[in-house]
Formats: structure tokens, sequence, C-alpha cells
């Protein structure tokens, strides 16, 4: 339940989306906002920014602590989620519902060296112990 | 292996998210860290605190091995029962922990000192008596466990889970203590709320725990705990101050006695350094989060965070800054946030008391 089949995962704990129209929504995973609580603040890229994959481009800070987004796969910024800006406890109330922001993919290729859903439950599961 | 309190197993069971705190198996939540808060300012939370170490010192002539070994003046405590807050220096006038001392009677003082430092606090005091008052006695309590129940419903909800304790602590004042039966009872707490602090055997803080909780008293974890002490101005060692910070640095002098005469370890080292420093409050006006370690740029000279975080109850980022002499409550000055410049407020600490903001 809380690891979606439909979704490809990073192992630094995004979520991505692969798009009818080719674009990657990404997010963080319900298991990295559990692991950093009550979230406070999120600073989004810019759109039109070029990500480079693993490159570090967004940030949520939890009470707790703060925390690095990477850029899943290489491409453009082109839309950002304003309303986990405003509203960052919407990462903890659905993780998968309340997305960072959207890339175009210089390759979209790239989408096949994510993670998928059952390698990203081992790779929390062996996190665990 | 991580050391476990009498309470590990009912956290686990209550749902607890554990971490690893400076060795100890501690819940850090048991869902949302912000509610956990709140439910403390609005009406009663209670606290695991049996990592601490209570420290009873026994035998004759115990208050002035006390006046020299801490930085307050244990001769403020006259009533039997009386707590005091205090630094325990090092001869460099280096804090080695902040502790509250009870005095129950002349040949029975009771000292509650932090987790972390515990060893290292009782090796220390083990030292000093050897060679100043060898016929006292020092003996680490962990046959005790200690529970917190702080907030505006905390000492009702105490009452109505032990019964006879309403007789015994009713009249208590703040910072003040009784024992009675298996229970020793201090009108004291980290919150910055009204509140007890229980000590009991090890063996009754599950039974009393539970009781508490049916009660309707939530359990609060380390996160809240953190929170709820920054927005009361309460300092934390090993993050505001430790064994290299002058406690005249670090927003203590008012728990540092130089008034009398007395000697006490550390007071030299104090009295012959220039303090430069002072800890503020910062209020974030911008977004993002104050954390500990960041740089704290004024028109006086540079600054730093010692601790920040989030206030539930203000809804922004808050900190403790050690700043130069020269900065002023009111000054805007600017912190540096991963590379960029945020403005900030310098206020008066404490950001928040018995549930209500004071920013």
């Amino acid at each position: 339940m809380s690891i979606p089949s439909d979704l490809k995962y990073t192992k630094s704990h995004e979520w991505t989306r692969l798009e009818a129209d080719g674009t990657v929504t990404v997010g963080i995973t319900h298991h990295a906002q559990e692991l950093l609580g009550d979230m406070v603040y999120v600073e989004t890229p810019a759109v039109g920014r070029q990500l480079a994959a693993g490159e570090e481009c967004a940030v949520v800070e939890s009470v707790k602590a703060a925390s690095d987004v990477y850029a899943p796969l290489a491409g453009e910024v082109i839309a950002v989620n304003a309303e986990v800006v405003d509203a960052p406890e919407k990462i903890n109330q659905d993780a998968y519902a309340a997305w960072m922001f959207k890339i175009k993919p210089g390759n979209p290729a790239d989408l096949d060296g994510l993670l998928a859903a059952a390698a990203y439950q081992a790779l929390v599961e062996s996190e665990a112990h | 292996m991580l050391k476990q309190t009498p309470l590990n197993q009912t956290h686990r069971d209550m749902g607890a998210r554990m971490v690893d705190f400076g060795g100890w198996d501690m819940p850090v939540n048991y869902g949302s860290q912000i509610e956990e808060h709140h439910q403390v300012r609005r009406a009663a939370g209670m606290f695991d605190v049996c990592h601490m170490l209570v420290v009873d010192v026994t035998g004759s002539g115990i208050r002035e091995f006390l006046q020299y070994l801490l930085a307050n003046n244990v001769d403020k405590l006259k009533e039997p029962g009386k707590a005091l807050y205090s630094c325990m220096l090092n001869p460099a006038g280096g804090v080695i922990d902040d502790l509250i001392v009870y005095f129950m009677r002349e040949d029975w003082f009771r000292i509650v000192v932090n987790a972390g430092t515990a060893d290292k606090d009782v090796a220390w005091m083990e030292q000093q008596l050897a060679a100043r008052a060898p016929q006292l006695t020092i003996q680490p309590r962990r046959d005790l466990a200690m529970i917190a129940v702080q907030g505006p419903q905390a000492r009702e909800k105490v009452w109505q889970a032990i019964p006879a304790a309403r007789a015994a602590t009713e009249f208590l004042k703040p910072f003040q203590a009784a024992e009675f039966d298996q229970y020793f009872i201090g009108r004291t707490g980290y919150t910055g709320e009204d509140g007890f602090e229980i000590m009991l055997p090890v063996s009754e803080a599950a039974g009393l725990w539970k009781t508490l909780n049916t009660l309707g008293v939530a359990p609060i974890g380390l996160g809240a705990r953190d929170t709820l002490r920054l927005e009361a101005g309460m300092n934390l060692y090993g993050q505001d101050m430790d064994e290299d910070v002058n406690p005249l640095e670090a927003g203590l002098a008012w728990t540092v006695e130089l008034a009398s005469p007395r000697d006490f370890i550390g007071k030299p080292a104090l009295l012959a350094k220039t303090v430069k420093m002072q800890m503020l409050g910062l209020v974030l006006l911008d977004k993002g989060v104050l954390r500990g370690h960041q740089k704290v740029v004024t028109s006086h000279g540079a600054g730093e965070i010692t601790s920040g975080s989030f206030s539930p109850t203000l809804n922004l980022s808050i900190a403790f800054a050690r700043l130069p002499l020269a900065v002023a409550v009111g000054d805007v000055v600017q912190v540096e946030i991963r590379d960029k410049l945020h403005n900030a407020k310098v206020v008066k600490l404490p950001f928040a008391r018995n549930g209500k903001a004071l920013i």
C-alpha cells in the first residue's frame, strides 16, 4: 500500500511517475516522510532549470531535520507544485499525491534505470535492519 | 547494543518510532510530533525520562560540598523539597553538565543529571568527593524510573492516577518536591508547562504509564520534547552549552551565583574571562527552518545558532543563537541557510510559556 506498483523509485527515496505526455512527476516516498516526520518547509527547483541525474534540486524540512531531494533523472523542470510549498503537511497526508516537481526527461530511457516497486520495497526493508 | 528504559516495550506497543538517542533506544514520536507538542501545551502529555540518572548524595556536610561542586548556590535551598537548577563546571569554567538538585534533608540531597553525561558526571562527583568530602556517599539510582507529566491538566491527571499523590503534592510550589510511599514527585519539567516529574521503582513504571494513558495523557516523544523546551527557552546540554562553553555566554548567568564569597569549581576561571557573547532568541522572518550551527551575520560581528527548529505554537521557525554582546533585542540579523541569507528578528527568551506565545 505504501509503495504503489505503478511508480518507479530511487535509492534516495524519491518516487517518479511517467505521465501520458512523456513528462515525469517526482515526489518523496511514504517511507521518506515517515522517517522525517512532520513536514514544515518545502523548496522546489526553479521552472526551466536543467537537472543532471542525481543532482540536489529540492529540499524538504520536517520539524526534526532537513533533507535534500535529488533529481531521479536528467531533464528540464517544467512545473512545480505550489500547494506543497504552501502546505508541506500534504506530504505527510499522502506522499504520492503531494508531488514536488515535473521533469521533461532528456532521455526517456533513463526511467528504466530506476527501481521498480519490489526493488524499492527490498531497499526499505534492508535499511530497517 | 542500545540501552533500554523500563518502558521500552510499552513504547513499541503504543506505536512509537524509536531512535538511537545518545546510546539509548528512545521514542522520537508516536505519530505526529506537532500534535504531541500541542497536546502538552493544551492538555497533558507524558515523557519517558528514565534515561536520565538520579543520584543520591548522603552523609554529613553535603551542603558545603555542593556549594563547592556547583555553580549555583545550594544555600538558596532552605525548605526541604526545594529544587535548584545548576551547572556543574570544570576548573576552566566549561559546563560538565546541567542538573537539578533537590534538598531533602541536611544529610540527603538528590541530583538528576543528563543521560549522555551520567557516567562522566558520577566519576567527576566521586573524584571531587574523595578530595573534599570523603565522608559522603554518592549513589546512582538506576533502580528508579522517571516519568514527566506536563501540561495544564498534568497535575490533575497524576492525582487521578495516584490518589495518594493529591494530599502529598497539592501544595508543592514550582521547583519543589515531596516523597511519599514509593514515589518522589517534583513540580518540575522541561516544557514551560506546569506538571510533575515522578520518580518511582522501575517495576511500577509501565503500570503508571498505562494508567495515565487511560486517563487521556498522551505519550510524547523526544521530538516534541525538543520543540517544547526550545519554545520555553530552556538549554539543551551538548547543543547550547558543553565543556568548551562559558555559561555566562550561554544564557545561564542567572544560574551562576557569583555574589557570595564562596569558592566553587570554575569560579576563578569565569571571573578571569571577558564575556563577549550572549544567548538570545531568533525568529525567522522568511520561510525556512533555523538549525543548530547555522551562521548568523550581524552588524556587530558573527554569531551562531546553537538550537533551532520549527515552533508549533508560533507556527514559524525559532532558534537560540550565540550573538555578539552589542546585538540588541529587536535587531534584524541574517542567518545563512544553504548559502543564502535570511532575515531573522532578535527576541527575548522564552518564546512560549504556559500555553501562550510570548512573541
